[in-house]
C-alpha cells in the first residue's frame, strides 16, 4: 500500500501483561477508521503507539511506506484529540488553535487567517478571544478538534472525544465529525467503546478484545457477518444459541433440527457451534401459518418501548430476543405459545 | 455577631504578634541612643542618619545578591526534585515529604555548624574532592560565599519543594502530551505548558526563598567572610555588640522595606512574561 498508515505485528507489553498482541492493519489515505472494543481491550494503547506517545514492544508502524516507529511524537505531524480534550487553560481559544502554528514559526497574519478559517469550520466564528472556561462542553469539543486540525495533520487521531457529552449532543457531534472528515479528506482514526458511534461514522471498524483484533470490516459487514462470538455479542444485540452441526445445511437447536445458511467449510458434522441471529431478524409466526423450519416457544416477557416491541421467548431453556414494529405483534401477551422462525440468510454460524 | 467574634481571633493574633512588635520597632528606631539602657525616651532621627554609610549599602547589596543566588539555586534544584518526587510511587512520595519535613526540625544553628564541619580542612568534603582529583590538596572551604549559599539552599529547599508539590503533583500530563502531538519538542512543551501552569507557585517559592535568606543570621555569621556579612548579621552586631538598639531598629526597617521592594519587583518581573 502506497499512501496511508500501516501497522505490522505491533505488540505492547507492560511488565508481564500484554496489552496489545501482534496487531497488523492498514488505514488507507482518506479513510475513517474506528477502533472499537470494551475498556481495557488495548485500543487506546494502540492509538497512543500510532501517535508516538508509547513505544511498541515489537512490530513496526509505517506512514506512506516510511518507518516511523522511532520518530518522536512532535515530528510525526499526527494530531490527536484527547478524551479529556487537554485544552490549554492559560490560553484563549484562538491561542489554543494557533499553538501548533506558532511552533511552526508561521507569521501572525497567516496565523490569524488560519484561526479564522478553523473557527468558521467548527461554526463558532466569534469565540476566538474567549477563555476556555467560558465554553460549553460542545464548544470545547469543537475547539479541541480545530486545534488538532490547525497543523493540517497527516493523520487525525481521536481518543473517545465524545464520551463526556450527553447523548443528544453526542449524536449531533458524531454526524458533524463525519461531515468534517469527509470535507477535509483527512485520514482519521477514532477510538471508542460505543458501537453505535462506530457504526455511524466509520468506513472501517476494527473490533478489539484483550489486545487482539477480532474483526476488521465495514460497519454493515461487522454487524451482519460477525467473525466470532465476541463480535456478535459486542456489536448490537444478538441471540447466541448453542447448536450442533447435523449436516451441511442443518443444525440441531435443542430438540429441533433447523435449516441454516451455508456451513463454513472447516466445520464437521457433530461440531458444537453458536448460531448468531439479530433480534430484528427473528420472525414470530402466529396462528399456525407457515410452520416449516420453526422453533416452538413461549412468550416470557413483553416490553413495549413505543417505537418497537421487544419480546423475550423462552425456547427450551434458552432465551430468544425478538424486536419488531408494534403493529406486527398487536395483542401479544406473556405465556402465549408461538412459533419462531430464523430466516436462513440472517443466521451466522460461529465455531466455538 | 457571635460568629464575627469567633472569626476575629486571627485579626487579634495578627495584631498582637506582628503589629505591636513592629510599632515597638518603629518607636525604638526614632529614640535617642543610651549606652546603658540601649535606648531612651525622646524622639530623634539620628539612627536613620547613620544608614547612609557605604558599608551598610554594601551589606544591603550583599544581602540582595545572596537572596537572589539562594532563591535561584533552590528553585533550580527544587523544581526538578519536586517533579521527580511527584512521578514516584505514592508510598515513596510520602517518605520523601516526611524526610524533607524532618530536616525542618533541625535548628539553623546546628545546620550551619554541621556545614562548617563538612567544609573543614581535616575531615571535610575537600578530602573527597582531593580523592576525586577535583582539588590538589585538602583545604578549608569556609569562610566563603559558596559555603553560605550551600547552607542556605539546604535550609530553604524543603520550603521550595513543599510549595511546588501541590501544583506539580496535579500537573495534567494530557496537556504535555497534547503539546507534543501539536509539534512541541520536550523542551518546548516544558516552556510553553509546564512553565505557565506552575509559574505562580514557582514565584511564591522564589520570593519565600529570598525572604528566608534575607532574614538568615547564623549561616552567614558562621560560614561567611566578615567583609561580606549581610544586613542581618550587621543588625545583630549593632544591637548586641554596639549596644545601639535605635540603630539596629532603623536598619531592620530599612531591610524590611528593601525586602518588600525586592519581592514586589520579582512578582512584577514574573507577571511580565507569559504566552508561548
Amino acid at each position: 500500500m502506497k499512501f496511508g498508515l500501516e501497522i505490522q505485528g505491533v505488540s505492547k507489553v507492560y511488565g508481564n501483561q500484554t496489552v496489545v498482541k501482534d496487531v497488523s492493519l492498514t488505514v488507507p489515505r482518506g479513510q475513517f477508521v474506528c477502533f472499537l472494543g470494551p475498556s481495557g481491550c488495548g485500543k487506546t494503547t494502540l492509538m497512543r503507539m500510532i501517535a508516538g506517545l508509547e513505544t511498541p514492544s515489537a512490530g513496526r508502524i509505517l506512514m506512506n511506506e516510511k518507518d516511523i516507529t522511532k520518530t518522536p511524537v512532535h515530528s510525526r505531524n499526527f494530531a490527536m484529540v484527547f478524551q479529556a480534550l487537554a485544552l490549554f487553560p492559560f490560553l484563549s481559544v484562538e491561542d489554543n488553535i494557533a499553538y501548533s502554528l506558532k511552533l511552526r514559526n508561521i507569521g501572525p497574519a497567516d496565523r490569524r487567517a488560519r484561526v479564522r478559517e478553523l473557527l468558521e469550520l467548527i461554526k463558532l466564528p466569534d469565540i476566538g478571544p474567549r477563555s476556555i472556561d467560558q465554553l460549553s462542553g460542545g464548544q470545547r469539543q469543537r475547539v479541541a478538534i480545530a486545534r488538532a486540525l490547525a497543523q493540517e495533520p497527516m493523520l487525525f487521531l481521536l481518543d473517545e472525544p465524545l464520551s463526556a457529552l450527553d447523548a443528544k449532543l453526542r449524536d449531533h457531534m458524531q454526524v458533524e465529525l463525519r461531515q468534517l472528515q469527509q470535507k477535509l479528506q483527512v485520514t482519521t482514526i477514532l477510538v471508542t467503546h460505543d458501537q453505535r458511534e462506530a457504526m455511524t461514522i466509520a468506513d472501517t471498524i476494527v473490533v478489539m478484545a484483550d489486545g487482539v483484533v477480532q474483526q476488521i470490516g465495514p460497519p454493515t459487514e461487522i454487524y451482519r457477518k460477525p467473525a466470532n462470538r465476541f463480535v456478535a455479542a459486542f456489536i448490537g444485540q444478538s441471540n447466541l444459541l448453542d447448536a450442533v452441526v447435523v449436516d451441511r445445511r442443518h443444525v440441531r437447536l435443542g430438540n429441533s433440527v433447523t435449516e441454516t445458511g451455508a456451513m463454513p467449510a472447516h466445520l464437521r458434522d457433530g461440531d458444537a457451534v453458536t448460531i448468531s441471529v439479530r433480534p430484528e431478524n427473528v420472525r414470530i409466526v402466529r396462528n399456525g401459518e407457515d410452520t416449516a423450519n420453526a422453533l416452538y416457544g413461549r412468550v416470557g416477557f413483553v416490553r413495549d418501548v413505543g417505537d418497537h416491541i421487544e419480546l423475550r421467548i423462552d425456547y427450551q431453556g434458552r432465551e430468544l430476543i425478538c424486536i419488531a414494529a408494534p403493529a406486527e405483534w398487536a395483542g401479544i401477551a406473556v405465556d402465549e405459545q408461538v412459533a419462531v422462525h430464523l430466516p436462513i440468510d440472517a443466521c451466522t454460524i460461529l465455531a466455538n | 455577631m457571635r460568629l464575627g467574634l469567633l472569626l476575629s481571633w486571627p485579626t487579634v493574633s495578627l495584631l498582637v504578634l506582628v503589629t505591636i512588635p513592629f510599632i515597638l520597632l518603629l518607636r525604638i528606631s526614632i529614640a535617642p541612643h543610651d549606652q546603658s539602657g540601649m535606648w531612651s525616651p525622646g524622639v530623634t532621627l539620628r539612627a536613620y542618619g547613620t544608614l547612609a554609610e557605604p558599608e551598610l549599602l554594601g551589606a544591603l547589596l550583599d544581602s540582595v545578591e545572596l537572596a537572589l543566588a539562594v532563591a535561584a539555586l533552590s528553585l533550580g534544584l527544587g523544581f526538578p526534585l519536586t517533579y521527580l518526587i511527584t512521578r514516584m510511587r505514592r508510598r515513596i512520595q510520602v517518605v520523601w515529604l516526611i524526610f524533607l519535613l524532618t530536616t525542618l526540625s533541625l535548628s539553623d544553628v546546628l545546620i550551619a555548624f554541621s556545614w562548617q564541619v563538612m567544609l573543614s580542612k581535616r575531615i571535610g568534603l575537600s578530602k573527597i574532592f582531593v580523592a576525586l582529583g577535583l582539588m590538589d590538596e585538602a583545604a578549608s572551604l569556609t569562610p566563603s560565599s559558596g559555603a553560605v549559599i550551600a547552607c542556605l539552599v539546604y535550609l530553604v529547599l524543603p520550603f521550595t519543594v513543599l510549595t511546588l508539590f501541590p501544583v506539580l503533583s496535579r500537573l495534567n500530563n494530557d496537556l504535555i502530551e497534547a503539546a507534543r502531538t501539536l509539534g512541541a519538542s520536550p523542551v518546548r512543551a516544558f516552556v510553553t505548558v509546564v512553565v505557565p501552569l506552575t509559574k505562580r507557585p514557582a514565584v511564591i517559592a522564589f520570593v519565600m526563598a529570598m525572604v528566608l535568606t534575607v532574614g538568615a543570621y547564623v549561616p552567614p555569621l558562621v560560614l561567611g567572610r566578615p567583609q561580606h556579612w549581610p544586613m542581618a548579621v550587621l543588625i545583630g552586631s549593632a544591637a548586641l555588640a554596639g549596644h545601639d538598639l535605635p540603630r539596629a531598629s532603623a536598619m531592620s526597617i530599612f531591610l524590611l522595606a528593601a525586602t518588600l521592594l525586592l519581592a514586589l519587583l520579582t512578582a512584577r518581573v514574573a507577571r511580565g512574561r507569559v504566552r508561548p
